[in-house]
């Protein structure tokens, strides 16, 4: 692989050459930029593509991927980064602003460059390939079908298609399967035959005919079977990229700007303790009702009435208790006393729990420090089943349940309407700020929620005076103000993207 | 009595009997090795012991069948688990330069447990289990064993009883063991149909168009709902239970059998109006509503643990392990048999331990005389013996001819590759 800093071998090439590399408006990334570039446009083209992916990051969490929503709002941002989204290369620069053919070299060499910083771990690798596939399927999505056509021979990506004899013998079952296919679709339109294997986001959401293994798939899905290739594709590189990258890091120029690049998406993961020990036992209790987000709280209140949680809870409580300033001992202490309450003697929980708060504080295995899970981790990985009491209650849990419980929690009728509306519209950190401001008697919340550790501070802070608290405001005459809208979604959203950003770019200012 | 009553103090002296003289080690070395195919297959297979005292060792792992054979007797683990196999012996794991030391390979397992279903049967619950919720594993196995074969393409699949409160399936095909975490996720997720905690009272949702493989399933819970849910389980017959069902409808529906159920006393009769009334409203909304199909999903349809299901390096309990609590042996399942699958007929350690004490038919003697020449095949040849004359044979042929299949089909892929290439 070779990396933009190293010399320019195109001597003799024409412009013609480069014209051809981008014909297309997208691209699988295949082959990496050859070219030497400025150390500032390395920096603003990687800062840029950053805020998009951050930004197609945070739309995913508050709009379906496949919603106009989400499509305008996207659509929008990749303007104003420039970045290309126009089909035709030809189509006339916009006056002062930037070719397409301009925007095109951006994305390809953007994207090179945060493969540098985000290759290294696991989990940056993972963020990295969900944010770019997202990103990948709105742009080919928003292709016309010529376009997609050109970009798939472009690419050699061919497809088995079933028999047009098969088609008719599955017919039944090929529009049982997949939401939009009719009789006369499968019949006019190739539906491809693929290895489950390379249709996974279909399989798992059963939108797929399955039969001996294969999946059989409508034309206007192939996006699902390009993606797949896409993200083996993305992954075998970062997983070679991560080899070669000690000869990048040895570059004293580009070592700092990596390492801010990958600490960006981070931002604060309260993986480091502040605060050991100075929160006592006995607090919790009081604290989980007062301090404590819903899913925290309803967790904690578990753990009591059952003495017992399972893993999922477990790990996401447990993080979280580390991540507010218990020490080991204390959390050994805390979990066992628990435990011992139930079905589980002191002896039992030495040998199999202990083992595991230990493992959370980094002190078995492979020692990794965990960290405690953001909100967009709760919301989006391993949804709570039958026993389980872990997850975001927003998200999770039944709108009719979450009403009573609200209720027995004294949050007023009024606010519980106007958290139900967030939630009706997938808002899930929005309405978990808005119990916020409702149990802590503040008409703004005056921070983006996106971590539970977060919510636990912003109210330590509030409680302890460190901030003023204002009445609340008759609520109900605002809530009638606006009656069917969530109050603000949008600029909560953008206000939220740009206290991001803003940390991003500070980052690069103090250098 | 087909169970000797088992007292979990005597695990201590039945364990090693049972290693030495009845615990299938060729099959289950066998089965291990998948044909001496991959290089180091079974060499880099980790398995971990639960001994006693509730001491667990992980990263265990054997060069030959011999050496599974002496260390278990040595060891006598209370509980055997197996893992991935690794890139390197995992007994060696601690050697291995950091982050090189990976699971590579593992069976595509499910394991479906009784607790799971807690919320929706009223005859036991937690640890518990009788005949009447046994129809759960039965309508779970039927279920995802037609979808992994037919919708994913898998031939092996080894089903096993767990011992005490459920039932495990071990998908061994080739393609199976080389899942990704990404795949086998989404293979499990693609069987789950019951979503939501305890925090969800609707856990199934259907809308239209209905996807074949929902369709299949239906068909077995209906063919088993009737007698389970309506009679067994009396989901309509108390108050509570019908006030749980009721829940799961809409109000109108709700208000009505409110209503007819103060007349209409018998479950099946109430059943019946039940689903009068949704068919009624069905017509009247042009959207597809399938309340009743829903309840009966939401009360038999199978459960399983993804977390268990995803993880390439996931420990599951082994096949032919005892379960400590009850003593019964983790057997596998012959599926053809299945409707007559009890159990509580399943052997327990005590039980065959003491069906080895019978007076021995005289056949065993002239064997005696072969015994001196080799021991090891001695040892195997006695063990054979032995388990034969045990309750234990039966299941131990299950386990034979699920092995003799994944012969056959290796050597069937033999062939065809050899044709692909021209040998001869």
């Amino acid at each position: 692989m070779q990396f933009p800093v190293r010399r320019k071998k195109l001597i003799g090439s024409s412009q013609n050459d480069l014209y051809d590399l981008y014909d297309h408006c997208l691209q699988f990334y295949g082959q990496p930029p050859l070219e030497n570039i400025s150390l500032t446009e390395f920096e603003t083209f990687a800062v840029e593509r950053l805020k998009l992916l951050k930004f197609v990051e945070n739309l995913g969490v508050s709009f379906g991927k496949n919603s106009e929503q989400y499509g305008k709002k996207l659509e929008a941002e990749i303007s104003s980064l420039n970045f290309p989204h126009k089909a035709e290369l030809s189509e006339p620069k916009v006056p002062g602003g930037i070719s397409e053919y301009d925007k095109r070299r951006k994305d390809h060499i953007s994207h090179f460059i945060l493969r540098l910083a985000y290759c290294q771990t696991e989990d940056l690798r993972r963020w990295f390939i969900q944010q770019e596939m997202d990103l990948f399927r709105y742009r080919f999505n928003y292709l016309l079908s010529k376009h997609k056509a050109d970009f798939l021979h472009k690419n050699n990506l061919k497809y088995e298609t079933v028999s047009a004899e098969e088609k008719k013998n599955l017919q039944d079952k090929l529009i049982a399967s997949s939401y939009g296919l009719s009789g006369a679709k499968v019949q006019e339109y190739d539906v491809y035959k693929v290895p489950f294997q390379d249709a996974l986001d279909l399989v798992r959401t059963r939108k797929v005919y399955l039969l001996a293994g294969n999946a059989y798939i409508p034309h206007y899905e192939i996006v699902t079977i390009v993606l797949n290739d896409f993200r083996t594709r993305l992954s075998k590189a970062l997983a070679m990229t991560a080899r070669s990258l000690p000869v990048v890091q040895s570059d004293e120029r580009l070592q700092p700007l990596l390492s801010h690049l990958s600490h960006a998406y981070v931002g604060q993961d309260y993986s480091i303790q502040k605060n050991i020990g100075k929160i006592s036992l006995e607090q919790i209790d009081a604290l989980s009702v007062k301090s404590f987000p819903l899913c925290m709280r309803h967790l904690h209140k578990a753990l009591r009435e059952n003495h017992h949680l399972r893993h999922g809870g477990r790990m996401q409580y447990g993080l979280f208790l580390k991540g507010i300033g218990l020490s080991l001992e204390q959390a050994l202490q805390f979990w066992r006393s628990e435990f011992v309450k139930g079905k589980v003697d002191a002896d039992k929980f030495d040998k199999a729990y202990a083992y595991s708060v230990r493992h959370m504080f980094g002190k078995e295995g492979k020692r990794t420090d965990y960290t405690p899970y953001s909100c967009m981790k709760v919301i989006l990985s391993n949804p709570p089943s039958q026993g389980d009491y872990h997850g975001c209650p927003f998200r999770h849990s039944d709108p009719e349940l979450l009403k009573q419980k609200l209720q027995n929690y004294k949050v007023s009728p009024s606010g519980i309407n106007q958290i139900l509306e967030l939630v009706k519209g997938m808002h899930y950190q929005l309405a978990c700020q808005k119990y916020f401001e409702l149990t802590h008697n503040v008409e703004d919340a005056g921070f983006s929620l996106n971590h539970p550790n977060q919510y636990f501070t912003e109210s330590h802070k509030l409680l302890s005076g460190g901030r003023d608290i204002k009445k609340e405001v008759d609520v109900s005459q605002k809530s009638q103000e606006n009656p069917a809208n969530v109050p603000r979604p949008s600029q909560a959203n953008s206000k939220q993207a740009h206290e991001e950003m803003g940390d991003l770019d500070s980052f690069f200012q103090d250098e | 009595m087909s169970t000797s009553d088992y007292d979990p103090a005597c695990l201590p002296d039945l364990l090693p009997i049972y290693y030495r003289r009845l615990f299938p080690f060729s099959q289950y070395y066998r089965w291990l090795s998948y044909g001496g195919v991959s290089k180091n297959y079974f060499q880099n297979r980790e398995f971990s012991f639960t001994l006693k005292d509730d001491i667990y060792v992980r990263y265990q792992s054997f060069t030959t069948q011999n050496e599974l054979d002496k260390e278990i007797q040595k060891m006598v683990p209370y509980k055997i688990d197996i893992g991935a196999v690794y890139s390197h012996r995992p007994s060696q794991h601690n050697t291995v330069k950091s982050g090189t030391f990976q699971a590579l390979e593992k069976e595509l397992v499910f394991d479906i447990d009784m607790t799971d279903y807690d919320d929706v049967r009223r005859c036991c619950s937690a640890a518990d289990i009788c005949s009447k919720c046994w129809t759960l594993m039965t309508i779970a196995i039927r279920i995802l064993d037609r979808a992994l074969r037919e919708d994913f393409g898998f031939h092996h699949l080894l089903w096993v009883y767990s011992g005490r409160r459920g039932v495990h399936c071990w998908v061994c095909d080739d393609a199976a063991r080389k899942l990704s975490v990404a795949a086998r996720s989404a293979v499990a997720e693609y069987l789950s149909l019951v979503k939501g905690g305890e925090e969800t009272a609707r856990k199934v949702v259907l809308s239209d168009p209905i996807h074949p493989f929902i369709n299949h399933s239906l068909s077995v819970v209906e063919h088993y709902f009737q007698q389970y849910a309506i009679v067994d389980q009396d989901i309509l017959g108390s108050k509570e239970s019908v006030d749980k069902v009721l829940a799961l409808l809409p109000e109108d529906i709700k208000k009505d059998l409110t209503v007819l159920y103060k007349d209409v006393k018998d479950p099946m009769k109430r059943w019946d109006k039940l689903c009068n009334l949704v068919e009624c409203k069905k017509s009247t909304i042009k959207k597809g509503q399938y309340f009743d199909k829903e309840i009966m999903l939401q009360y038999c349809y199978p459960r399983l643990d993804v977390n268990v299901s995803k993880g390439v390096n996931h420990l599951l309990k082994s096949p032919f392990s005892v379960h400590p609590k009850t003593g019964r042996i983790s057997v596998p399942i012959d599926l053809k048999e299945l409707n007559t699958f009890d159990p509580f007929e399943v052997p327990t350690i005590s039980l065959i331990c003491e069906e080895l004490e019978r007076p021995r038919a005289d056949e065993a003697e002239e064997d005696d005389m072969k015994d001196k020449e080799n021991e090891q095949e001695a040892g195997e040849r006695r063990r054979i013996r032995d388990y034969k004359r045990t309750s234990l044979a039966k299941y131990v042929k299950v386990f034979d001819r699920f092995l003799e299949a994944m012969a056959r089909s290796r050597k069937g892929e033999m062939l065809k590759k050899s044709d692909l290439q021209k040998d001869f």
